[in-house]
């Protein structure tokens, strides 16, 4: 069985000026390919951190991570840059665009990096706008349109190199509830095509969309809707 | 990919339109002074070469009157110590090309109702020779011209200028010098400034005899002022100095140990020095303008580092992204070098617009080499890459995670 990710036994301390301060306490998780969980859980509970390991932004203190079959601990600088860029999408709660840009060069930015030439950078650019419906928004800056527009030209950006998992923190933390809705819709069109998601929200509702709910407490995962029935199911 | 990076540091550097443009006005002066200044200390520099290649090649100069005073007592009038068998006899000393007896003074030249002031020089023929001078049109006077005094007169081109005007030829004219009737056989070809400024083509040549004659009557027939002598070759130079100084004390009987009564001096080693004096000049020129480009260098470094800091987040985005450390480097490595080279350009406009300025106001020479260009172009990229790599170091190895949190 290939994963996309599969986790085991991490752990996160932060080094503070009282010493070891430990944020994740052996943490296991695998996701399937076109696996759609919701991450929930308290404030601090260490769901952000989490993240952004397994964005490889960040690295665990102990354990193993395997990416789409990489061993992330064993990649250099360079591999987790390669991989941000090509197997992963961020999607982050407070949309986190270059405001300088407009929305074409917006999206276009992860394929500067992974060395598509300009033309063809803009037009795949343009068929992920059009795709999240901001076709016609093309040569606006971030700052002309709305929150939820916003999201959108991220979640375009998140898509544009053709990634196999999308990480999405918050996504809809800065939305109301109407736009929220439309935004979720949209990764769940996402995830019928085939892309793994990953989100973290406080909201039940949103976690509903999801396939499957994980909750941590504590650096800890205390509650897997998987395992859950697979108990169930044994039971 | 490159191209991409180049157009996000050029889009960057018109985010901050004003910031941008004062770094690089920093940069611009930098380049702008180095320039100016290397055009002002090459321009010295060949002007002086051209008074040099002007006076004639391994020269000496005997003057009247005891060392060190020469100059001042000359003025005064004082009885003269050389004459022209002086002259003859040194001319027959080993390693000696020539001689030349000179005397000198002022004259009021009159043709035509034109007038003019100008310095005349009486002289042998071997004057031209020793000086290199030739005449671009009539003749140089002769020696047979010397023992009858002829008035004849060869005019600089100042002189032809101010008298004649564009239309006449001077040669076969009659002018008056000091009232008395000269005939123009000859105008010489120009040489420009001295290495002491003077104007060498305002100013008459009349045979030696005849100024002494004819023109300076108040001195004693054959003395001199001074004479020209040349040495055979460079190497010829010490021996000749020696033995021109040994053979004058003998000639005018000075005891050992007293002063001599002429001083010679070597021509050739004081224009040496006086180039060297202005190499050095414009070294120090550059030197002073190339400090400014080290502040213009500091003045980006500075702009990046506050960009760097300004931009954390959108480092963080972009690292999120894909971008590698050295893509942050080169993004921001870029910006710094786009600016010093930008600023670069425009500052060696201003150079060269100075130059010109500097030339048309004081008539100073100021000469903007190829290489001075290359050489401000070159050092801008090196001051770009050099002060522009700490800050991008900065941006590149910056935290993603707290790049992203930054606020
Ligand atoms: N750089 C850091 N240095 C020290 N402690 C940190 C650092 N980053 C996070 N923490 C701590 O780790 C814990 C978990 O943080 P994390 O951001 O993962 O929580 P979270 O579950 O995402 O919370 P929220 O729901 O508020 O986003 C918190 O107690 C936080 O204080
Ligand atoms: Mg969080």
């Amino acid at each position: 069985m290939s994963y996309v990710i599969e986790v085991r036994q991490i752990y996160k301390d932060y080094q503070t000026a009282a010493g070891a301060f430990p944020v994740l306490k052996d943490v296991n998780l695998t996701i399937e390919r076109s696996d759609y969980v919701a991450i929930m859980g308290p404030s601090g509970s260490g769901k952000s951190t989490f993240m952004n390991i397994l964005g490889c932004l960040d690295r665990p203190t102990a354990g193993e991570y395997f990416l789409d079959g990489h061993q992330v601990s064993q990649l250099s600088g360079n591999d987790l840059a390669q991989l941000r860029n090509k197997t992963i999408g961020f999607v982050f709660q407070g949309f986190n665009l270059l405001a300088r840009s407009n929305l074409l060069d917006n999206v276009a930015l992860p394929l500067v990096y992974s060395g598509v030439d300009k033309k063809m950078r803009h037009e795949r650019a343009e068929q992920v706008l059009i795709k999240v419906g901001l076709g016609s928004y093309l040569n606006s800056r971030p700052s002309q349109i709305s929150g939820g527009q916003q999201q959108r030209v991220a979640i375009a950006r998140a898509l544009v190199n053709e990634p196999r998992l999308i990480l999405a923190d918050e996504p809809t933390g800065n939305l109301d509830s109407k736009t929220s809705e439309e935004i979720m819709q949209l990764f769940d069109s996402l995830n019928k095509e085939g892309i793994s998601i990953v989100l973290v929200t406080h909201e039940t509702d949103i976690a509903e969309h999801a396939k499957r709910q994980v909750r941590f407490l504590d650096g800890k995962i205390v509650h897997d809707s998987y395992a859950q029935s697979a108990v169930m199911e044994v039971s | 990919m490159f191209t991409a990076m180049l157009g996000e540091a050029w889009h960057a550097m018109g985010a901050n339109r004003m910031r941008t443009f004062l770094t690089m006005l920093g940069m611009m002066i930098g380049v702008g002074a180095v320039v100016m200044m290397m055009a002002i200390g090459e321009g010295a520099q060949q002007s002086i070469k051209k008074s040099i290649s002007s006076m004639g090649s391994n020269l000496f100069i005997v003057l009247s009157g005891p060392p060190n005073t020469a100059g001042a007592r000359s003025a005064t009038g004082n009885a003269l110590s050389l004459n022209v068998k002086d002259a003859d006899a040194i001319a027959e000393l080993d390693g000696v090309a020539g001689v030349a007896p000179t005397t000198m003074g002022s004259a009021q030249v009159i043709y035509a109702g034109n007038n003019w002031n100008t310095s005349i020089i009486g002289t042998t023929p071997s004057y031209m020779e020793i000086r290199d001078w030739v005449i671009d049109d009539g003749y140089v006077f002769s020696n047979s011209d010397m023992r009858s005094a002829t008035r004849v007169a060869l005019i600089g081109k100042t002189v032809a200028d101010n008298l004649f005007g564009d239309d006449t030829d001077p040669v076969g004219k009659t002018i008056r010098i000091k009232q008395s009737p000269f005939l123009v056989v000859g105008v010489l070809n120009p040489k420009g400034q001295s290495l002491d400024g003077r104007d060498q083509d305002d100013t008459i040549i009349v045979p030696l005899t005849t100024a002494q004659r004819k023109l300076f009557g108040n001195q004693v027939p054959g003395s001199v002022r001074m004479m020209m002598v040349q040495a055979e070759s460079d190497k010829a130079m010490p021996q000749a100095e020696e033995d021109i100084n040994n053979l004058l004390r003998q000639r005018h009987n000075i005891r050992e140990g007293s002063d001599s009564d002429f001083s010679v001096r070597n021509l050739t080693a004081i224009a040496n020095t006086a180039a060297e004096t202005t190499r050095t000049m414009a070294l120090l020129l550059g030197a002073i303008a190339s400090i400014s480009l080290l502040v213009g260098g500091i003045g980006i470094m500075n702009i990046m580092l506050v960009s760097v800091t300004e931009r954390t987040r959108e480092i963080g985005i972009r690292m999120a992204i894909g971008a590698r450390e050295r893509d942050i480097l080169l993004q921001f490595l870029l910006e710094a070098f786009v600016i010093s080279i930008v600023g670069c350009v425009i500052g060696i406009l201003i150079g060269v617009g100075g130059a010109m300025l500097v030339k048309s106001f004081t008539g100073t020479d100021a000469v903007v080499t190829t290489q001075s260009i290359t050489l401000a172009f070159a050092v801008a990229a090196s001051v770009g890459i050099f002060f522009g790599f700490y800050p991008a170091r900065k941006a590149a190895r910056l935290n993603p995670i707290e790049a992203l949190r930054y606020q």
